[in-house]
């Protein structure tokens, strides 16, 4: 798996794909951060980062699979994945080596915006007013999400050969598991579940975590969902229907 | 008494498994209601090259991804060194080097990143040295630095031979190993697949009969997914009452009128 992994990983980093990406994913949060007057933190008053948690995971729906997509998908285009599979190597294996570089890359991504953090830290009315636990919390909860999408994206990116094909459906899948279930759940015939549908969403986990308050319920919840995807993947992968 | 003797019988048992390198049997793919490889059966033995033939669409390269583990199988049975392809197929993957048809490699990875990696998924020892010794080996010497993608079709297909011995394994199979070539890097591809050739178990498959005549011992020719001769090349020849391969080839295959 580890042979896998470095692969993936200087793959994307050869490349430009995770430089453009990143760095594109980076601009756009300081914009909605520091200069569009809606999201501004500065605007805001308060010492608070609560729309960089809010923002970023609309982010990450595109962000991620931009990144995922190629992890199969080129694979299987160009007919190398049968270089990959015909190794002494389990289908976990490859599959949990590409999730964990994809993975890898969506946190070098979110770790330059350690950086918010600190000028909010600095620019406190009172130095340091602001609730570090519920950053931190929200850090987790960032990180459960993004690892949720890549679940997902990889996923995807197992069902076709092309990479637009696969980015359109990580797309769709990870709106819809983030916040499809909620808006599900105000259909008025549909009020009867809504507190399951509520539940079965990424978001309600989301913000529960958000609030500082790790719960066991919610962790289960994110590894059951990213359990779950790669297990399909490599269900769809050990087909080998293509 | 019994007891020694069925000692005896599982050690001839497994013998009988080592000098046969690939053994299958009634082997078949079916795609839907299509058969892509109908109920075939032959055998490799070490030291010996098998010339795979049959027209486009026979199912060589279908039987070759069975062999690989790539793809699973519809029925029937095969083993390679002994390890059943379903049941342990990670042991097939481990002894055997194969070369897929079209050659497909990671264009991205420069040359001697691609064959550590290689190398790195069988966890070689010594594995510098190994890379050297397969790149002096296939002639890549003087590509070695440059990207996959920016070689010419001689040399990754050298690239395509280098990533499939690197482990040095037992069985080598080979799909199209010299489709493009020009007839210099011919020469020397088929010259490696015969030193290659001395001490493993080669399988490969071509539409050059001449190549055929060139390097293989033995030949299975088939057609619509079943085998239509399966002998050594003079047993065929003689069979046949012909001097080359080609109109026999042609015979066995041909779309009857």
């Amino acid at each position: 798996m580890l042979t896998i992994f470095k692969k993936e990983l200087f793959a994307y980093l050869n490349s430009l794909v995770a430089y453009i990406t990143i760095g594109v994913f980076l601009l756009v949060l300081s914009l909605f951060l520091w200069v569009f007057p809606d999201t501004s933190l500065l605007d805001y008053g308060y010492a608070s980062l609560d729309s960089l948690f809010s923002t970023v995971p609309y982010l990450f729906m595109f962000l991620i699979p931009a990144i995922t997509m190629r992890t199969f998908a080129e694979e299987k285009k160009e007919g190398t994945f049968e270089l990959l599979a015909t190794r002494p190597l389990t289908d976990w294996q490859i599959v949990l080596g590409k999730y964990f570089a994809s993975l890898t890359l969506v946190l070098f991504a979110l770790l330059p915006t350690l950086v918010y953090y600190i000028s909010v830290y600095q620019l406190g009315a009172i130095k340091g007013n602001i609730d570090s636990g519920a950053v931190i919390g929200s850090y987790i909860g960032l990180f459960l999400l993004g690892a949720t999408f890549v679940a997902i994206g990889v996923f995807s990116s197992s069902l076709t050969k092309n990479q637009i094909i696969a980015f359109t459906i990580a797309v769709f899948l990870s709106f819809f598991a983030f916040s499809g279930f909620d808006s599900m759940s105000q259909i008025l015939s549909l009020q009867k579940f809504d507190s399951v549908l509520i539940n079965l969403g990424i978001n309600e986990h989301y913000q529960s975590i958000s609030r500082g308050l790790l719960d066991s319920r919610d962790l289960i919840y994110f590894l059951s969902v990213i359990a779950l995807f790669l297990l399909v993947t490599k269900t769809v992968l050990g087909g080998r229907k293509w | 008494m019994g007891g020694l003797l069925i000692k005896m019988y599982s050690f001839g048992f497994k013998f009988n498994k080592q000098v046969l390198s690939i053994s299958v049997k009634a082997l078949s793919k079916n795609y839907g209601s299509q058969k892509a490889v109908d109920e075939i059966s032959f055998e490799a033995k070490p030291g010996k090259i098998l010339g795979f033939l049959g027209p486009n669409g026979a199912g060589k390269s279908t039987t070759m991804k069975m062999l690989t583990s790539f793809i699973p199988k519809t029925a029937g049975s095969a083993q390679v060194c002994g390890f059943d392809i379903t049941e342990e197929s990670l042991e097939v993957r481990r002894n055997i080097g194969y070369l897929p048809e079209n050659n497909p490699l990671y264009t991205d990875m420069y040359v001697k990143e691609f064959l550590y990696f290689i190398g790195d998924v069988y966890h070689l020892r010594n594995l510098k040295s190994r890379v050297e010794e397969v790149i002096k080996l296939t002639g890549l010497e003087k590509e070695q630095h440059k990207k996959i993608g920016a070689l010419s079709k001689g040399y990754k297909q050298r690239v395509g031979l280098a990533q499939a011995i690197i482990h040095d394994p037992k069985v080598l199979i080979l799909d199209e190993p010299t489709s493009g070539l020009d007839p210099n890097q011919l020469i020397e591809i088929r010259a490696l697949i015969k030193e290659l050739g001395k001490t493993k178990t080669v399988v490969l498959s071509t539409h050059i009969m001449q190549e055929v005549e060139a390097i293989c011992d033995e030949i299975v020719i088939i057609n619509k997914g079943k085998i239509v001769a399966s002998d050594t090349l003079s047993g065929l020849l003689e069979k046949h009452q012909e001097s080359t391969l080609e109109p026999i080839f042609v015979k066995l295959t041909k779309e009857p009128n």
